[in-house]
């Protein structure tokens, strides 16, 4: 369970030739004395498979960011199997922050747990609160529908609608009823721009979008994702469907987004996180261990847990 | 494959009997092959061969039954050794044992040969009252083509063989030569289908309304006394008006007659009289006669038009002769019209159905039992759903309707009985199964990720189906669609109780207000098959219709299924490339 994807970074290690911009070191190179005892290895994920709480460790770097996004204690449970365990974090906006941990410890869980993407599953259980931009997102009475237009969100495989280009991008306008023309092709061109695709389609805006390549079809996607002008962006593994162009395409975009929006990505490629996020979240089995700003939680992480991890000596 | 099977490293068992790995290696590979499945390919390629086979031979049949049934043959004059001379059409040509004869010592008469014998159509029911005869072949003395024998195809009597000896028209009488009588009869036939076909629209169109009228007004009075009582003055003020009405309709209904009877009149001084190959004189009506040839004359050309003009008959006009003879267009107008009716009703309900159970009830054993009832009901004979609808909507609904919106024609009943719309119901019933089932795989059948895409994006339930699920299941539905309109198009047992009827006098669709007529029955052409092979008097005559009019109900059938499969094509089109 704890080891079955662990070497996933070392995979696109080897598909992605341009070099990182920064490498993890080896944990040798940098001994932090204080922390380097051997005997606290086993210690986190221990109490963690006895079912102890873990207290995230969170970097001071965070502290003087403004959050748009707010995760208290969140919790929850799919029947019962208990996928996320008091989870808090703070989302800075304008910047990228970036989720990392082993495969099944619920980083999608918690990326659809924003947009409420789990409310569709019946079994669900949730226990916390979210915040975005203040607003409550689990509070009674809140309009799922209205949230979910504030947050976009690009899944782990390109998942274009079975309607032409166009008509996938300026799919939120037409839901909520926006009829004018110019209106509509503003907003396409914009988007289009926004996600790198424009030169690519702008002569075939009326072919079906299925006709695209798979990197295409995802910064289609996130075309159509930042087309309704989010607050958040949730990317699911963006990348994980395309070969190394395509994905560094749409790193590229995501460094062009940073600012204009805040971004929460999940991601299995080491080197993809280091380069393209502000902020790093590490999780594992359903908590979140630590968090910090991205130079940080790859250099000099406060525990050994997390850079065994980032190193890939992790298990 | 078998090196698979073999592990690379194990250890090599002894190195001293390597001729023995290799006849294992060997045995296994022949087993392999057998496991292969050469014998599989055989017997699945020989059964799917098998219905290849049968498809080809049934539509081969129907083929070569159905299509020279319009082909123009010779007539030939037999004459038997008695002297009889018979004359007619070939019909079938086929072998028989004759019945042995009757030895008076009473041994075992010797099995009697083979023997030939020609069954001719020798029409001339009026003169002879048979249709057919079988001649033996050893009783045939001679026989001969006469040059100028015509086949007639009559209104009435079937047909008639026979040579002109003299033609009457408006006075004038052509006699003589068969080829002088034959070349005035052309122009003289034209004239009297002409003055017919104004007769029969003056007697359809003038006469008809005019009834219409009658009877509306008949049925206003009834339902003035119905409503305001027998002698109020409200019923009396109606009827008083619709006197006039009636009065009017009856000066036209005998303009009309005169009419009928003027161009009646002008027919009757145009006849053919004709002479039997056995000598017996006839005079024939022109008015009556259909078409006419010398059919040992015909040219290619010549057979390749009265091939068509009888197609053309055949698909446009109107049945006769208790629909042996003439088309079938109101057959294929009722059938094409309630297909239609029928998926106009059954696709939005079916997918609808299929839309609440596969995207809004939640999977529990209630909906996995309305599934598998669902399922059952197409396996239901289609007889207990014309049971079904007789019961339920003529009789029911019907007779309800009949009550509230018809009581002044009651007791003859408008909606209380079989008609259009109870069958295109029923049909619609009975392929509901059909629809819903593939509409539902086709709805399980898109993506979950294109769902979430759109929830994430802000859609309701409602516009996720609307805008992203149901377009990308249109073909499915599209596919259910098409597999209702091939079985209710073919259906016949559930038509004859609630509204296919032999001979329909009016199409359910035609120009008098309000255009459709839901409530009259109709004319279908898998009943019409069964009406002309099964039930009609003449069934020999009809059994080369039977197999045409098969034909045209399979063409209409695949035309129909073409259009559908040309739409979901287009529509496919739209999602190709699609690999999620
Ligand atoms: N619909 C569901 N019903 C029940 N359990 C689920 C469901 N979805 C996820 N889980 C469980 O929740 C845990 C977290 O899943 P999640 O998909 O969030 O993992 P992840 O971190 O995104 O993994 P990966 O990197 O492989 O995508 C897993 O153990 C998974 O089995
Ligand atoms: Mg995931």
């Amino acid at each position: 369970m704890i080891a079955d994807r662990s070497p996933t970074g070392h995979e696109h290690d080897l598909l992605v030739p341009a070099p990182a911009r920064r490498l993890p070191q080896p944990p040798m190179q940098h001994p932090q004395p204080e922390r380097a005892q051997p005997q606290r290895q086993p210690k986190i994920f221990d109490a963690i498979a006895r079912n102890e709480p873990h207290v995230t460790e969170t970097h001071e770097g965070l502290a003087g960011e403004e959050a748009v996004l707010e995760i208290e204690r969140f919790n929850l449970h799919y029947g019962a199997m208990h996928a996320l365990h008091e989870v808090s974090m703070r989302v800075p906006r304008g910047k990228v922050t970036a989720l990392i941990g082993p495969s099944g410890c619920g980083k999608s869980t918690l990326l659809r747990s924003v947009n409420r993407m789990n409310d569709l599953i019946d079994s669900v259980r949730i226990g916390g609160e979210m915040r975005l931009n203040g607003d409550p997102i689990y509070a009674p009475g809140v309009d799922v529908i209205e949230l979910r237009k504030r947050i976009g969100m690009v899944f782990q495989k390109p998942n274009p609608f079975p309607m032409s280009i166009f008509e996938n991008v300026v799919y939120s306008l037409r839901i909520d009823g926006e009829r004018d023309r110019s209106v509509l092709e503003r907003t396409c061109e914009d988007s289009l721009r926004g996600a790198g695709l424009w030169e690519e389609v702008k002569d075939r805006l009326q072919d079906s979008a299925l006709r695209l390549s798979g990197g295409q079809q995802q910064r289609l996607c996130i075309a159509r994702a930042i087309a309704a002008e989010p607050e958040v962006l949730l990317l699911d593994e963006p990348c994980s469907a395309l070969d190394p162009i395509a994905t560094g395409r749409i790193e590229d975009l995501i460094e062009e987004l940073k600012g204009a929006y805040s971004i929460l990505m999940v991601t299995h490629n080491m080197q993809q996180a280091s380069r393209t996020s502000d902020y790093t979240a590490f999780m594992y089995l359903g908590r979140l261990i630590e968090y910090g700003p991205t130079d940080d939680i790859f250099l000099q992480p406060h525990l050994r847990e997390t850079e065994d991890y980032v190193t890939g000596r992790f298990g | 494959m078998n090196e698979l099977s073999t592990p690379p490293l194990a250890p090599q068992p002894d190195r001293t009997q390597p001729a023995r790995t290799v006849r294992r290696r060997n045995r296994r590979r022949a087993t392999s092959l057998f496991a292969h499945g050469e014998p599989m390919v055989w017997l699945t390629g020989g059964a799917l061969g098998l219905c290849l086979v049968m498809i080809t031979g049934l539509l081969g049949l129907v083929l070569s039954r159905g299509l020279p049934t319009f082909w123009p043959v010779p007539v030939l004059e037999l004459t038997t050794h008695s002297g009889e001379r018979i004359g007619g059409e070939v019909a079938l040509v086929e072998a028989f044992r004759p019945e042995p004869e009757a030895s008076s010592e009473g041994a075992p008469a010797a099995r009697p040969e083979l023997e030939e014998r020609r069954m001719l159509r020798t029409g001339n029911y009026d003169l002879t009252g048979v249709h057919f005869r079988w001649v033996p072949e050893r009783e045939v003395a001679s026989e001969r083509a006469p040059e100028w024998i015509l086949t007639i195809e009559r209104l009435e009597w079937g047909r008639f063989f026979g040579t002109p000896t003299a033609l009457d028209c408006d006075g004038v009488r052509t006699e003589g030569e068969p080829a002088q009588v034959w070349q005035a009869f052309e122009a003289a036939h034209r004239a009297a289908r002409e003055t017919w076909r104004e007769r029969r629209a003056i007697e359809t169109n003038d006469i008809g309304a005019a009834a219409k009228i009658k009877e509306q007004a008949r049925l206003a009075i009834r339902d003035a006394q119905l409503r305001y009582g027998a002698r109020s003055s409200e019923a009396e003020a109606v009827r008083q008006q619709m006197t006039t009405r009636v009065a009017q309709a009856d000066a036209e209904l005998a303009r009309a007659g005169e009419q009928v009877e003027r161009l009646k009149a002008l027919n009757t001084g145009r006849t053919i009289t004709l002479t039997t190959v056995d000598g017996v004189q006839s005079v024939i009506a022109l008015d009556q006669i259909v078409r006419a040839f010398p059919a040992n004359r015909l040219s290619w050309s010549d057979k390749l038009g009265v091939y068509a003009s009888r197609v053309r008959e055949f698909l446009f006009d109107e049945p006769r002769e208790s629909n042996s003879e003439g088309g079938v267009f109101p057959a294929i107008f009722g059938t094409v019209l309630m297909t239609l009716i029928m998926s106009i009703l059954v696709v939005p309900f079916g997918v609808l159905a299929a839309l609440y159970l596969r995207e809004y009830a939640r999977p529990g054993p209630l909906v996995s039992a309305v599934r598998i009832a669902i399922n059952n009901l197409a396996g239901v004979p289609s007889i207990v759903f014309g049971v079904f609808g007789v019961g339920f909507f003529c009789y029911w609904i019907g007779a309800g309707i009949d009550e509230l919106f018809f009581a002044a024609k009651l007791p003859s009943p408008t909606y209380g009985k079989g008609g259009l719309l109870w069958a295109a119901l029923t049909l619609a019933l009975l392929t509901l199964p059909v629809v819903i089932v593939p509409t539902e795989e086709a709805l399980a059948a898109v993506p979950r990720s294109m769902r979430e895409g759109s929830y994430a994006c802000g859609a309701t339930k409602w516009q996720t189906i609307w805008r992203i699920v149901l377009p990308r299941a249109m073909p499915g539905i599209m596919t259910g669609m098409i597999l209702a309109l091939a079985r209710g198009a073919g259906e016949v047992a559930p038509l004859m109780l609630v509204g296919a009827s032999k001979l329909a006098a009016e199409l359910p669709l035609d120009g008098t207000f309000p255009y459709l007529h839901p409530e009259r029955s109709f004319m279908h052409l898998g009943f019409h098959i069964y009406d002309l092979g099964f039930q009609s008097q003449n069934s020999e005559a009809a059994k080369p219709m039977v197999y045409t009019t098969t034909l045209l109900l399979i063409a209409l059938v695949v035309v129909l299924n073409l259009i559908a499969i040309w739409v979901r094509a287009r529509l496919r089109r739209r999602f190709q490339g699609a690999q999620l």
